[in-house]
């Protein structure tokens, strides 16, 4: 009669004994102090329980009814990109003393994820040519964002400019931070692809905090940060970079141009596409911005016979010791996540991961060219772009229709830009990672060439 | 475990002329980059990232894990933190190509197993909690958390009302006031009673015209169940305010006790936590958020929604939404770990998994009782506090018996948490934890009370067996060194 699962271990035998030493007669008698009025009544309307089998293939049923880029070709990109994970990744991610841990609070049974972290933080440093780095936030998007809230709370004012440019969700998410820190967001168009430095120019003022760049911003073009850092530095505001970290393997890093806090989305790092989520954001700052960065750091030290190790550290920013007066509500990073993009760091190393990076650069440019030959197919803008590009469809074409006809023949197409850029409606925005090879492309362009014959 | 050494950063292995990838050849016409981007833009020196090969790479990190304890490798009665079994079938489902390698702007079409599961996820959450709609977008319980505040702002500000006050117990996690304060909303704390309980007349002080919400854990971070709920949640409604409820306790009462019947009007679920989902040595999680019907306009778009032919799609439609809280969808391959797990068991299996939490927690504290303080005695949930200030007297800490912990392959409980208990030390069990286990455990805390009486060098000096011992974390602190200067 007792209930059995493979999870849990209590026999009736078990359970006899441990409540004859509490001192009740049933489990029933655990639950006497939740008032009657408010006990659960019946059985929650929940499917029924299935066996590991059934489960299995029930799992799979779902997951077949997706079509996934073991079985498609990709071309979309647009913050979420279909890059090679080299093996390993999973294989090391997947120990379980990694992924079962809670947050490294006991360094001295920790130091494998606190060592892994430093290691993050030193990574994301050297990409990004800033002086600190933190443990990790939930996504780009959401660091973003972080970012804006700590350039208000360093510069004591209130305005940020956002460039249209910057991803359409970190604006919105943007947007949804400042409603609740009450900040002011003023957004500023483009001009041939990249942000208009023109009315950057006339829009920051003294009342600005910071300035939102993302580069290469999110129709895929390299921004000059360093005009943006001059003129966001001229009016007393902070730059604000969002860079693709494996752009970066090419790029110069965003510090040394100026940005005095860099940010991103480490998901071209090995991350796995899961419909957007889980990723991982990066967060690097100026080091006289380091105590006000929000989420987990962590930091070397000794421990009291010398030996060199790390512990999380400059906790007097966070929530469980300054409550409503932290830094950021944030008590958790992307800790196995961050962990995958160290050991892609790692695999890829100094000639890889440039190599990677200009693999990527190739191979859009070659598809750029390839898609423009056809009559009446032309790129939308002039800008230098690392591995994605806007496509201006022919006359009477929509991206979505396109996008409809192309997964049937196996591709999933670009980013239809039409609906978060109205006028830019008839327009896709193109990814070509390391993955494409010439003969996708080459197939590619022949079957949108085809579909809207 | 004593054998490793100081360990190497991965940085320090490095030696010029190794690789550890392997990528295809440029199959297309190579130009020099310089002819596609400004070489103003461009890198002067590449990253100076290490030079090692696979097996290195390999070494290292499974290095790492060695010296690295999870669940895996023993208990880990961390009170607050549910640090459950996390089942391996939940890694193999979300790491199905399915689920893992799906964009988040492919057609809707083209992705309707994983709407679906989503969809089923929102409702049966949402039944879990007596909610009527639920979010899956906040990554976290905190984020949640903050997601829950705004939309109690947006609802007070279309009724017209300036509510900005959220009150909190000071037995509350430090994400709750932290949260208000993202939230452009003030925080009031008030402070428990005697039995660890929201103070009704410290409540009804505290509540008012500006009183936008009272956030509270049910059950306490002290374990405890709050009986008067049902007048708790009406002092906060007459006041024109709303319930949050901080499901981080939520593994107490599945299938036993809903929040939305208890009078909740927001709730948040930490997936991470109550679903098994793993901690990932600090995430990634989930936080999905349930509200009741007046809330719904307010909640974060899109939502997954079901269509009458049966499809399903994401919808945006939502005018009064607070507006996105996360890029995408949220932590989806989270939520297909918590959906598996709730399909293994059912109903019933959810509510057996509470009633062993509370019972497992019920039977440590009662072999405990005797060698610790246990300021709240009674029935607890699914963790209970004690305190450790009997062995002040003999200069020991509960820090320093947690540290003792470590040497015999424990995790420590969660220490200092609630502020409100002097040397506190929280303790839950979990359900997935057997009686022997537990018993090695309860013996080891007994073991250690009576080291601290009789030779408390012992457990002041602890750990002995660990790869490092004692930090210095004032050094850390004082002059960090928050990376490692590689270039």
């Amino acid at each position: 009669m007792t209930y059995t699962h493979r999870y849990l271990p209590l026999t009736e035998q078990d359970r006899e004994e441990m409540l004859e030493t509490i001192g009740v007669a049933s489990v029933e008698d655990l639950f006497s102090d939740i008032p009657q009025q408010v006990r659960y009544q019946g059985t929650l309307p929940l499917s029924g329980p299935l066996d590991e089998m059934s489960l299995l293939t029930h799992m799979r049923e779902l997951a077949d009814r997706n079509a996934d880029t073991d079985r498609y070709v990709s071309f979309l990109g647009a913050g979420i990109y279909d890059h090679h994970v080299p093996v390993v990744i999973n294989h090391m991610i997947s120990r379980s003393e990694f992924y079962t841990a809670y947050t490294p609070y006991q360094p001295e049974i920790s130091q494998g994820e606190l060592q892994a972290i430093f290691e993050f933080q030193s990574y994301i440093c050297e990409l990004t040519g800033m002086a600190v780095a933190n443990a990790s936030m939930y996504d780009g998007a959401t660091a973003l964002a972080e970012a804006g809230s700590l350039a208000a709370g360093a510069t004591k004012r209130r305005q940020l400019v956002v460039s249209r440019a910057v991803h359409p969700e970190s604006r919105e998410m943007l947007r949804t931070m400042a409603r609740g820190a009450d900040l002011e967001i003023v957004e500023i168009g483009y001009a041939d692809g990249a942000t208009d430095l023109d009315r950057l120019r006339d829009a920051v003022s003294p009342g600005t905090a910071a300035v939102l760049l993302q580069s290469p911003n999110f129709f895929g073009c390299v921004e000059d940060l360093a005009q943006a850092a001059h003129i966001a530095h001229g009016a007393g505001a902070l730059l604000v970079a969002s860079a693709n970290p494996l752009s970066l393997g090419l790029l110069e890093a965003p510090g040394k141009l100026g940005a005095d806090i860099v940010v991103g989305d480490a998901q071209p790092l090995g991350i796995s596409a899961s419909l957007g989520g889980p990723t991982c954001g990066f967060f690097a700052v100026a080091e006289p911005l380091m105590r006000r960065m929000p989420g987990r750091i962590v930091g070397q030290t000794k421990d009291i016979d010398g030996k060199r190790g790390f512990v999380l550290t400059l906790q007097a920013r966070e929530q469980h010791i300054r409550r409503e007066k932290a830094t950021s509500n944030i008590c958790s990073n992307q800790a196995l996540l961050a962990l995958s993009a160290s050991i892609y760091l790692s695999v890829m190393g100094k000639t890889g991961f440039r190599e990677t990076a200009d693999l990527n650069l190739q191979k859009a440019h070659y598809a750029a060219g390839r898609l423009t030959e056809a009559e009446g197919w032309e790129l939308a803008f002039s800008a230098p772009f690392f591995n994605e590009f806007v496509l201006r469809l022919p006359d009477g074409t929509t991206a979505q229709e396109l996008n409809g006809k192309l997964l049937a023949e196996g591709f999933l197409g670009g980013y239809d830009l039409g609906g978060a850029y109205p006028e830019l409606a008839g327009h896709m925005l193109v990814a070509v990672t390391e993955k494409r090879t010439k003969e996708q492309i080459d197939r590619f362009a022949q079957r949108l060439e085809a579909c809207t014959r | 475990m004593t054998t490793i050494k100081e360990k190497a950063l991965i940085f320090e292995l490095s030696k010029p002329g190794r690789v550890a990838c392997s990528l295809p050849a440029c199959d297309v016409p190579r130009r020099d980059p310089a002819d596609l981007v400004p070489s103003a833009m461009l890198r002067e020196a590449p990253a100076a990232l290490p030079e090692v090969y696979e097996v290195d790479v390999v070494r290292h990190y499974t290095e790492l894990s060695r010296r690295n304890f999870g669940v895996d490798n023993g208990f880990y009665p961390l009170g607050s933190c549910t640090m459950k079994y996390n089942p391996k079938i939940n890694e193999d489902t979300a790491r199905f190509a399915g689920f893992a390698k799906i964009h988040p702007y492919q057609p809707e079409d083209s992705i309707q197993g994983a709407l679906a599961l989503m969809h089923t996820l929102q409702s049966d959450l949402a039944a879990l909690t007596g909610m009527d709609q639920v979010t899956l977008q906040p990554a976290a319980g905190a984020h949640g958390e903050w997601t829950g505040l705004m939309m109690i702002r947006a609802y007070h500000e279309a009724r017209g009302e300036k509510r900005t006050k959220v009150i909190v117990p000071d037995s509350s996690h430090g994400t709750n006031p932290a949260s208000a304060t993202l939230a452009g909303l003030e925080t009031v704390t008030i402070a428990s009673n005697a039995e660890g309980m929201v103070d009704l007349d410290a409540l009804r002080a505290a509540v008012g015209a500006d009183t936008a919400a009272l956030m509270l854990t049910n059950p306490s971070t002290l374990g405890l169940f709050e009986r008067q709920i049902v007048e708790i949640a009406a002092i906060v409604h007459e006041a024109g305010g709303l319930l949050y409820y901080d499901g981080a306790n939520s593994n107490a009462i599945m299938g036993i006790a809903r929040p939305g019947d208890m009078g909740f009007d927001v709730v948040h679920l930490n997936l991470h936590k109550t679903m098994s989902t793993p901690h990932g040595g600090g995430g990634p999680g989930a936080g999905p958020v349930g509200v009741k019907r007046l809330l719904i306009p307010y909640l974060p778009k899109p939502v997954v929604g079901r269509r009458e032919d049966g499809t399903y799609f994401f919808d945006y439609d939502r005018p009064s939404s607070i507006g996105r809280v996360k890029a995408f969808y949220g932590n989806f391959g989270i939520l297909v770990r918590a959906y598996t797990y709730i399909r293994s068991y059912g109903p019933e299996g959810l509510r057996a998994v509470s009633e062993n939490a509370v019972l497992n927690a019920n039977y440590m504290m009662h072999r405990l009782a005797p060698h610790f303080e246990l300021p709240y005695p009674g029935v607890c949930k699914h963790e209970f506090v004690m305190s450790g200030r009997g062995l002040k007297a003999y200069g020991v800490r509960t820090l320093d018996v947690a540290k003792r912990l470590l040497d015999f392959g424990y995790h420590p409980p969660t220490i200092y948490f609630p502020l409100n208990v002097e040397e506190c030390i929280m303790i839950e069990p979990t359900e997935t934890e057997s009686k022997e286990t537990m018993d090695g455990f309860i013996d080891t805390m007994i073991r250690i009370a009576e080291e601290a009486r009789t030779n408390p060098e012992l457990v002041l000096n602890a750990p002995y067996d660990t790869v490092v011992r004692r930090m210095d974390e004032t050094q850390a602190a004082r002059k960090p060194v928050l990376n490692c200067a590689c270039s």
